[in-house]
């Protein structure tokens, strides 16, 4: 489904992400963790498209299309989703009518017909149920006032209404307490099929306690440093991101 | 939730559409101003020697007065004797009914979106169309009458209900107010004259459609809305003129007058060719609006959505002189290109408890300028008065400017003024968190002014809520990327 090779990309001339590799297939959950400042976040905004990455070489391919020479908007058409770390407000715009716009341009970029307000409204009330998630949130300006817990499960809750073949959950633990954790945890987890792939973007182990990954990678100063299942994790944890970093370090001055 | 969501994708890519110049023989007065072209109005008029006098005497006054420069916008000098005072399409003297509306005309406001066939229209909003110097047709008079309500032009009101217009007429806007002011009293047209009498709540909205179509003219409406007691109305006006290369000057007053517990809502969407992508041509919007609260527990309340005009110098506002009166003022003012907006209000607290609010979306894109200009004025009698203003500008791009002048005079002890201000431009991570859900950057933008715009466009009938959404996006369209 992703097939990432030899990724460099940076931002205002500082180098960034420095060779990635990567290969996700439907029905599997990667997880990328690594330290503070490893290319983590960067790797997720490049593969949105977030515009001010500017990406140097290599090449990602997404169902057999050049993902890096689609515009952000149409990424999200091919299927793309990213939860974002720190999602944005938009003070007056009902969450709903957003959701709304957001379901039917991607439909149109799929060549579906959009949907009427009625069939909106039970696809809506369906998701709704499924990610436990109550009509007052959506009923308010998007994002606008929401709890740390709220925008995340906001984000979750879109990414149920668009039905992505990869969702990127940048972070998507950050900030939250361990039951916002779960209940976060608990709708991707609803959401998994053997169509779909997630690639989950973390610092910390304990939401792999919830969301059980096939493969986890540690990325570390651009690079993947090493991939395992998910007893790699559970070892960082242990040891620390010193751990690997102490290898690494050995390996490049050799 | 937004059903016209996929109209405005098509209203962002449309140009301004309503152009078009009406072909159709008009009767005009020769260009220039003089006692004699004021002679000359009033007798197409068939005005009663009152009104000549009156005109006659603002047109001397306006002879003393220099043109303001104190707003923040920019003007070659307007030669006031290269513009037609009068320009009437020529149709019959007297309608009968609206069958006998020249079919050209009728189409010109087919074409606007105005229908002036009655049972055509479900809203139920009364309509009364003016082109140019005059009205062209009133709608659903007949049944507005049942009520005792009074819904017809200007001209009409002078001939028909002389009473009302002499004892209401320039009593909230002299025609020594101000510059333009003055100007229009002595030359003004035509425009609609609302009255309604005690206790009567007005059973439909009542709007006037206002179309520029006549090269080289002016035009110069008044409108003048008494509530009687207990009375409400609610009441819009739209308007548009053809594209030109030349400015072209309009120059209308508005005076309302709200008795005790008597409630007037006057809502505008003002959509005045905005003149080409470079500045040229565009409508000079210099206008006086003001209203009364002359009652005890009166309401007036003034929602504007500005998106057109080269210009616009326009300051609708409110004197709260009867006790525990409120007045309110919502706008959303949207500049592009070189467009120049300064507009904003004046709340005039004088009685006990009076209370109003204040709430301006300025929306600047381009090279355009956009000021918010208001003044809260609480008097020495205005005891326990309040107001509360919040003037939030949005920018987009880094060409464009938006300026705030708040001015709060207070002269007792018990008032409370409060202002909030807030400048912020769309940020990039809003047009990307919209791209990542699939919206396109010109849907998102429509998507994020329509919610920085919403706390006013609420204030907006169902009917022009729609109209004003997509406006906002055709104005923008361009803006950005």
């Amino acid at each position: 489904m992703l097939s990432i090779r030899n990724l460099h990309a940076g931002i205002e001339e500082k180098k960034i992400l420095k060779g990635i590799n990567l290969d996700i297939k439907p029905g599997e959950v990667h997880a990328i963790m690594g330290p503070n400042g490893s290319g983590k976040s960067t790797l997720a905004s490049v593969l949105a498209g977030r515009a001010d990455y500017e990406v140097l070489d290599g090449s990602v391919d997404f169902d057999g299309k050049d993902l890096l020479e689609l515009s952000p908007e149409a990424r999200a058409g091919e299927g793309l989703f990213l939860a974002f770390q720190y999602p944005v407000e938009i003070p007056g715009l009902s969450t709903t009518n957003f959701i709304k716009t957001a379901v039917n341009e991607v439909r149109k970029y799929r060549g579906q017909e959009s949907l009427d307000a009625v069939a909106f409204l039970r696809l809506m009330k369906e998701k709704m149920a499924m990610m436990e998630i109550d009509q007052s949130l959506l009923s308010r300006p998007l994002n606008e006032g929401f709890s740390g817990g709220e925008k995340k499960r906001n984000e979750i809750f879109q990414m149920a209404m668009l039905e992505p073949k990869l969702a990127i959950l940048d972070e998507t633990d950050s900030g939250l307490d361990i039951d916002a954790i779960r209940i976060v945890a608990n709708g991707v987890n609803k959401l998994r099929s053997k169509d779909n792939a997630v690639l989950l973007v973390t610092h910390y182990q304990r939401l792999l306690d919830y969301i059980v990954p096939d493969f986890v990678h540690v990325l570390y100063n651009g690079r993947i440093v090493k991939s395992g299942t998910k007893e790699l994790a559970l070892e960082l944890e242990e040891r620390g991101y010193d751990f690997i970093k102490s290898v690494v370090d050995a390996v490049e001055e050799a | 939730m937004n059903e016209g969501l996929s109209t405005i994708e098509q209203t962002v890519l449309s140009d301004y559409k309503y152009g078009f110049v009406t072909h159709i023989e008009a009767d005009e007065a020769p260009k220039g101003l003089s006692e004699d072209i004021v002679r000359f109005i009033s007798a197409k008029k068939n005005e009663p020697q009152w009104m000549l006098e009156w005109r006659l005497k603002a047109y001397r006054y306006w002879l003393t007065l220099k043109e303001p420069n104190w707003a923040n916008v920019k003007y070659p000098a307007i030669n006031y004797q290269d513009i037609i005072y009068y320009s009437a399409p020529k149709q019959k003297v007297k309608l009968n009914s609206m069958d006998e509306v020249d079919p050209e005309l009728r189409r010109t406001f087919e074409k606007l979106g105005i229908s002036l066939d009655e049972q055509k229209r479900l809203s139920g909003v009364a309509v009364d169309a003016v082109i140019d110097s005059v009205s062209i047709a009133t709608t659903f008079k007949e049944q507005l009458a049942e009520q005792g309500i009074i819904f017809c032009s200007m001209s009409e009101a002078v001939q028909d209900h002389p009473e009302l217009v002499k004892k209401y007429i320039g009593s909230v806007v002299p025609m020594t107010d101000n510059y333009f002011a003055a100007l229009n009293s002595a030359v003004f047209s035509d425009g609609s004259f609302c009255y309604i009498p005690k206790g009567v709540r007005c059973p439909m909205e009542l709007s006037t459609y206002f179309r520029i179509n006549a090269e080289n003219t002016g035009q110069f409406e008044r409108t003048l809305i008494v509530a009687e007691e207990g009375s409400y109305v609610s009441y819009l006006e739209g308007c548009t003129a053809p594209m030109r290369d030349e400015n072209q000057l309009h120059a209308a007053v508005v005076e309302l007058i709200a008795m005790d517990k008597a409630e007037i809502k006057y809502s505008t969407v003002q959509n005045w060719y905005p003149g080409d992508k470079e500045g040229n041509g565009g409508i000079y919007n210099f206008v006086t609006k003001r209203g009364i609260c002359q009652g005890v527990g009166s309401k007036i309340s003034w929602t504007q959505v500005e998106t057109g005009s080269a210009i616009t110098w326009k300051y609708p506002s409110v004197i709260l002189k009867g006790d525990n009166s409120v007045g309110e003022f919502y706008s959303v003012a949207v500049t592009n290109n070189h467009q120049q907006a300064d507009t904003g209000t004046k709340m005039q607290h004088i009685g006990k408890n009076t209370r109003s609010r204040i709430v301006s979306k300025g929306i600047s894109a381009g090279f355009s300028n956009n000021s918010y200009r208001g003044l809260v004025h609480m008097g020495k009698k205005a005891t326990n008065a309040r107001n509360f203003s919040q003037c939030d500008s949005l920018l987009l791009g880094d060409k464009c400017g938006a300026h705030t002048f708040p001015y709060i005079e207070v002269k007792n002890s018990t008032s409370v003024a409060e202002h909030e201000a807030t400048t912020s431009k769309i940020g990039e991570d809003q047009i990307f968190y919209c791209n990542q859900r699939g919206i396109d950057t010109e849907t998102a933008v429509a998507l994020i002014i329509n919610g920085f715009a919403k706390e006013v466009m609420n204030q907006l009938p169902m009917e022009f809520a729609v109209e004003a959404q997509k406006l906002l996006a055709i104005s923008l369209e361009g803006s950005v990327g």
